[in-house]
């Protein structure tokens, strides 16, 4: 009776074409990016994965790329809309520098652009599939924000996109302080990527940590963590009952 | 002699009659009624000489705290507790039924009961209801073969583990223990890795909150720590005090004890045939 009512189009508002010029899902994925607030600047860490679903087709994906002079960006989601956003933003920066007026975007500026960028494209029903996280610093004011793919920004001492929400930031707010070293702000972060590789079923242990301060970015080499697998539950389960699982 | 149809009630398991009755309301508009849940953080751990147990005391009610201070972690025998994530009418129900039926089991054999029969036993029970019954536990006890922590899913899977969470905050939770776990904690070691864990998931998830529980089992017994932590006091308490008005005036007392009507014979006559 009811049955043939209900197949209305859910949506009706945007016409039958529009689908298939619109993201529905993503297809090549990048996981979780962690980032903190250090003494001189900004960490950033990302391991170099890009999933196409379930399979881990891509092991050599940078996820985190140097903007202009001042700022670092890094992106989980979608693979190909983080490269769309980095051609956006290498024309941003061009047109920045060909005034030549000696001023430069600095980092919150570059966060207010990829906000603009990101919520507009929402709007109209298209998104960039990524959650950005955006650190700089510029005149000695360091600066850490991020951008989900709705357009929520904000800014703060510690991000993480994804899983590391869930698994890093309770670090996070445990252990961060102002003024963290540098060996101390790399330890953090090895901590959060470590449990975000136990945990997190799209991770890989390859991955790139990144700093930038006043003087500019450096990536580093890729590398992996240590990992340990020695717990004696882990070894004999079935210890108190024979056949048991 | 009755004429009515023989009924027989469905063997196990729950009647879906209803089902379809349901999907047709939900279209109209009518919503089922929300029940509470303890959107949770629970964990154990084991640790030199047996096993902690922690968890949250917030109980929810869709987006309302129905409970700031429930208990979630559930006796099942002298030795074996056990913490109860999910529906908490599921939780309280399967654990009480599983407690009796280790009581039983122990007059039976006249031994201590051990952990994995509370785990076959629970793990049945919820295979048989196929994941309708929505409890997920962390069963932690000490037996004669030596401490032991399990994790049961709503389906019944079960996993042994050296450290486990559940709940809501159970990422949260486990963050904590996945950075800062090792093998032969001391039990001042443990409580407190306990407590961090939880406090994380109290913080950390909105599904968890108000106080910490722990309980530590050994071979020598338990400790259950009720509120063994409260990171989550009143924020402003009125520091005159709180006065009441005038009560009735109590005039006079009188107790008068009930004799006893039922008078115990000893020895009697055996029973006639």
């Amino acid at each position: 009776m009811n049955f043939m009512a209900s197949k209305q189009p859910e949506n009706f508002l945007l016409g039958p074409e529009s689908d298939s010029q619109r993201t529905l899902y993503p297809y090549v994925t990048g996981t979780s990016v962690v980032a903190l607030k250090y003494k001189d600047g900004i960490l950033m860490a990302a391991d170099m994965g890009g999933s196409y679903g379930s399979t881990l087709r891509y092991k050599n994906v940078e996820r985190m790329k140097p903007i202009g002079k001042h700022s670092l960006l890094g992106a989980s989601g979608e693979i190909s809309d983080f490269q769309e956003i980095l051609r956006y933003l290498d024309d941003l920066i061009l047109y920045d520098n060909m005034w030549d007026d000696g001023n430069s975007l600095g980092p919150k500026e570059v966060h207010n652009y990829l906000t603009r960028l990101m919520y507009n494209r929402r709007n109209k029903f298209n998104p960039l599939w990524n959650s950005l996280v955006l650190g700089g610093v510029k005149k000695g004011e360091k600066y850490l924000g991020t951008v989900s793919m709705i357009g929520v920004n904000f800014e703060d001492n510690h991000v993480a996109t994804g899983f590391g929400n869930h698994l890093a930031r309770p670090i996070l707010r445990q252990e961060w302080h102002e003024n963290l070293s540098f060996e101390d702000g790399v330890k953090l972060l090895e901590k959060c990527m470590r449990v975000l590789l136990y945990r997190d079923r799209s991770a890989i242990n390859k991955l790139q940590i990144a700093k930038i301060t006043e003087e500019g970015v450096t990536i580093s080499q890729p590398y992996s963590l240590k990992t340990y697998w020695e717990f004696s539950a882990f070894a004999n389960p079935a210890q108190g009952a024979v056949g048991t699982w | 002699m009755s004429k009515s149809v023989i009924e027989m009630p469905p063997k196990g398991g729950f009647s879906f009659d209803l089902c379809k009755r349901n999907e047709m309301l939900a279209k109209k508009g009518v919503s089922p009624p929300s029940f509470r849940k303890t959107g949770t953080t629970i964990v154990g751990l084991i640790f030199q000489d047996g096993v902690i147990l922690g968890a949250d005391t917030r109980a929810t009610e869709g987006p309302i705290v129905c409970d700031k201070n429930c208990e979630k972690i559930h006796y099942m025998a002298p030795n074996i507790y056990c913490c109860g994530a999910g529906t908490a009418a599921d939780t309280e129900a399967v654990t009480d039924m599983v407690s009796s039926q280790l009581q039983l089991h122990r007059y039976h054999t006249g031994r201590e009961s051990r952990v994995v029969t509370a785990l076959t036993l629970l793990k049945r029970h919820l295979f048989n209801y196929q994941g309708y019954v929505s409890a997920a536990l962390v069963l932690g006890g000490v037996d004669v073969t030596g401490p032991h922590l399990h994790t049961i899913y709503p389906h019944g899977s079960t996993d042994t583990l050296p450290f486990a969470t559940m709940g809501s905050g159970s990422l949260a939770a486990m963050a904590v223990f996945e950075s800062k776990y090792k093998e032969g904690l001391t039990r001042d070691e443990g409580i407190k890795l306990v407590t961090e864990a939880i406090c994380s998931g109290i913080f950390n998830d909105l599904g968890s909150g108000s106080n910490v529980d722990i309980c530590v089992i050994t071979k020598g017994g338990k400790e259950y720590l009720r509120n063994h932590l409260q990171p989550n006091p009143r924020t402003y308490t009125s520091s005159k005090g709180y006065s009441f008005p005038k009560k009735t005036e109590v005039l006079l007392t009188k107790i008068t004890p009930l004799k006893e009507k039922v008078e115990i014979i000893e020895g009697g006559d055996a029973m006639e045939e």
